[in-house]
C-alpha cells in the first residue's frame, strides 16, 4: 500500500510540475524571442506578464471548441488525446535526483526506474507521431493534411540518426538504465573535468551529442525544422482546424515533448544530476549564491522601484529569493534540492538553447530537411557510432 | 494485480483484432493494429521480455504502422465498398472459422500440459544484455542471415524505383 501511496503522490507532484513548467515555457519563450528581437515581450498581465500563462488558459479553456463539419469526429478527438497522452507518459521514466530520504522513507526521485528506460523513450517518441498525423487526417483539410504528412515523413527520418546518435554514448556507459547512466558518468578526470559523455574516454561525444540535439528539433517540430507547421505555406499545419480544449492539448504536447527530449540529453551527455565541478570545490554553494545574487538585484531595484507595483511586488520576490538561498543549505533538504538544481539547470540550458535557435535561424526547405537527414546526418551520425564501438572494443 | 492487467490487456488487443476486422476505412483498421502491436507489447512485458516488448513498440507500432498510415494518408484511401459475396462464402464462412479456432485451441490445449500456469515475473532472460548474448552467440548464424535478406530487400526496392525514374 505504502509503495502505490508513494507512487500516486509522486506523479501528482511530477505531473503539476511537468505542467506549470509547460505554461511557464510559452512565457520564456516568448519572453526570449522579445528580448533577441529587441522587445519587452508579454508585459500586461502580472509583473512582467508573468500570469500570462494563467490568462492563456483561463482563454483557451473557454473559447469555443469547433468541430469542423466534414471531420472525421471519432479520430479528430483521438489526435490530440494521443498525442498529450504519449508526451505526458515519456517524462515517467526520467530520474530527477539520486536516491534520497524524506522522514525515514527511502525513495527514488522520479517515477519508474526501468532496466530499459532509454529504449521505452524511443518506443513511446515513436507513438508520438500518431498523434499529430491522425489529427492532421482527421481534420478533413489540405492544410492539416499536408502537416501530418510531414510530421510524419520528418519523424520518420530523424527517428534513424537519434537512435544512432543514443547508441553511441549507451556503448561508453553500458547500460539501458538512466540510473546507473547517472552513476557511471559520475567521477572526475584529473580531480575536476567530470567524466561526463561529451567528455567521456575513449571518444568523447560531443559529436553525438549535436546529432541528438539536432534530430531533437526535428522530432519536436521545432525551428529550424517545424515544417509541420510552416505558416506562410501552410497556415499552421496539422492543427489549423483545432480550436479551444483539442489546440491546447497539442501544444501541451509539444512543449513537454522539448522538456522530455532536453531531460533526455542531460542524462545521456551531461551527466544528469552530477555538478559541473566536485563539492570539494565549492560547487554545493553554487545554487544558493545564484538565488543570492538574484535576491540582492531584486531587493536593490526595489529601492528605486520605476512603476506603481514594484515597491510590492520587487521585495516580495527578493525575499521569496533569500529564502530559496538559505534553503540550499539546510542540512535536511541538501541532498533533494541540490542534485535537482543542477539536473534542472542542465535542462533548462539546453531550453533555452531550442528557444536560442528558434530566434536565430531560418526555416529549412523540406526537400533540405529530408536531404540533410539522409545525405549528411545518418551517414556521419553512423561513423561516429563506428568510431566509438572501435575505440570501445580496443579498451 | 499482474493478472488484472493481463487481463485488461488481453482484452484490448482482441477487441482491437476483431475491430481490425469490423471497420471499413483502411485508417480505422491500421490505429485497430497499432492498438493490437500495443497491448501485444505489454504482455511481452508482464512475461519479462522487456526487449522484445520494447523493440514491438518501436519496429511494429512505430516504424512500420506509422508508414501505413502515411501511405494510406497519402493514396488517400476510401471506406472499403462492399461487393455481391458468393453464397458459399456468406453460409460457410462462419462455421469454417469456428472450426479452425476449434481445431487450433485443441492441438495448443493437447501439447502444452495445462497443470503449470504462467508465472508473471519468473522469467528474467529478457533484457536487452541477455538477448544480445543469444543472437550473436547461439543465434548468430540466422541473425547474419536474416540482416542479408533484409539488405537485398532493401536493394531490389532501390532498383525497382529506380526503374521508374528513368
Amino acid at each position: 500500500m505504502n509503495f502505490y501511496l508513494l507512487t500516486i503522490l509522486k506523479a501528482i507532484i511530477i505531473i503539476f510540475v511537468l505542467l506549470t513548467l509547460c505554461a511557464y515555457l510559452v512565457w520564456i519563450e516568448r519572453k526570449v524571442l522579445a528580448h533577441i528581437q529587441l522587445r519587452p515581450g508579454p508585459y500586461r498581465v502580472g509583473p512582467h506578464g508573468l500570469l500570462q500563462p494563467l490568462s492563456d488558459l483561463v482563454k483557451l479553456i473557454t473559447k469555443e471548441g469547433i468541430m469542423p463539419a466534414s471531420a472525421n469526429k471519432v479520430f479528430y478527438v483521438l489526435g490530440p488525446f494521443l498525442a498529450v497522452a504519449t508526451a505526458l507518459m515519456s517524462i515517467s521514466v526520467i530520474p530527477f535526483g539520486p536516491e534520497v530520504e524524506i522522514f525515514g522513507v527511502k525513495t527514488y526521485m522520479g517515477l519508474a526506474d526501468l532496466n530499459a528506460s532509454v529504449l521505452l523513450i524511443l518506443a513511446i517518441g515513436s507513438l508520438g507521431v500518431y498523434g499529430i498525423a491522425i489529427g492532421g487526417w482527421a481534420s478533413n483539410s489540405k492544410y492539416a493534411l499536408l502537416g501530418g504528412l510531414r510530421s510524419s515523413a520528418q519523424m520518420i527520418s530523424y527517428e534513424l540518426p537519434m537512435a544512432l546518435a543514443i547508441v553511441a554514448p549507451l556503448l561508453i556507459v553500458n547500460t539501458l538504465s538512466f540510473r546507473e547512466m547517472v552513476t557511471a558518468q559520475s567521477g572526475y578526470w584529473l580531480g575536476f573535468i567530470p567524466k561526463w559523455n561529451v567528455f567521456a574516454g575513449p571518444f568523447p561525444q560531443i559529436f553525438s551529442f549535436l546529432f541528438f540535439l539536432t534530430a531533437a528539433f526535428a522530432e519536436t517540430n521545432r525551428v529550424p525544422f517545424d515544417l509541420p507547421e510552416a505558416e506562410n505555406e501552410l497556415v499552421a499545419g496539422f492543427h489549423t482546424e483545432y480550436s479551444s480544449v483539442n489546440f491546447a492539448a497539442f501544444f501541451t504536447a509539444e512543449y513537454s515533448n522539448i522538456v522530455t527530449v532536453c531531460c533526455v540529453a542531460t542524462l545521456l551527455f551531461l551527466g544528469g544530476w552530477t555538478p559541473l565541478w566536485p563539492a570539494a570545490y565549492g560547487s554545493d554553494f553554487v545554487p544558493s549564491l545564484v538565488f543570492l545574487a538574484a535576491a540582492a538585484m531584486l531587493l536593490y531595484h526595489a529601492t528605486q522601484p520605476l512603476r506603481f507595483w514594484d515597491k510590492y511586488s520587487y521585495p516580495v520576490f527578493g525575499v521569496i529569493a533569500l529564502v530559496l538561498a538559505g534553503a540550499f543549505q539546510i542540512p535536511l533538504l541538501k541532498p533533494i534540492l541540490i542534485p535537482l538544481f543542477w539536473f534542472a539547470a542542465k535542462v533548462l540550458f539546453l531550453i533555452f538553447i531550442f528557444i536560442w535557435i528558434r530566434g536565430t535561424l531560418p526555416r529549412f526547405r523540406y526537400d533540405q530537411l529530408m536531404k540533410f537527414a539522409w545525405t549528411f546526418l545518418f551517414p556521419v551520425a553512423l561513423v561516429n557510432l563506428l568510431i566509438t564501438g572501435l575505440l570501445v572494443a580496443i579498451t | 494485480m499482474d493478472g488484472l492487467i493481463f487481463l485488461t490487456c488481453a482484452f484490448i488487443a482482441v477487441a482491437c483484432a476483431i475491430n481490425l476486422v469490423l471497420q471499413t476505412h483502411p485508417i480505422s483498421s491500421a490505429i485497430s493494429l497499432v492498438g493490437v502491436m500495443v497491448s501485444l507489447a505489454v504482455l511481452y512485458l508482464l512475461l519479462g521480455g522487456e526487449f522484445i516488448g520494447m523493440a514491438q513498440l518501436i519496429v511494429y507500432a512505430g516504424a512500420i504502422m506509422v508508414l501505413f498510415v502515411f501511405v494510406i494518408m497519402l493514396l488517400n484511401a476510401g471506406a472499403e465498398r462492399k461487393y455481391k459475396r458468393s453464397v458459399w462464402a456468406t453460409v460457410l464462412g462462419v462455421p469454417l472459422l469456428l472450426g479452425l479456432l476449434g481445431l487450433v485451441s485443441y492441438f495448443i490445449h493437447s501439447r502444452v500440459p495445462a497443470t503449470d500456469s504462467v508465472q508473471f515475473g519468473a522469467w528474467t532472460g529478457g533484457s536487452a544484455r541477455d538477448v544480445g548474448r543469444v543472437l550473436f552467440s547461439t543465434y548468430l548464424l540466422p541473425f547474419e542471415v536474416t540482416s542479408i535478406l533484409i539488405l537485398i530487400a532493401i536493394v531490389g526496392a532501390v532498383v525497382l524505383a529506380q526503374k521508374e525514374f528513368d
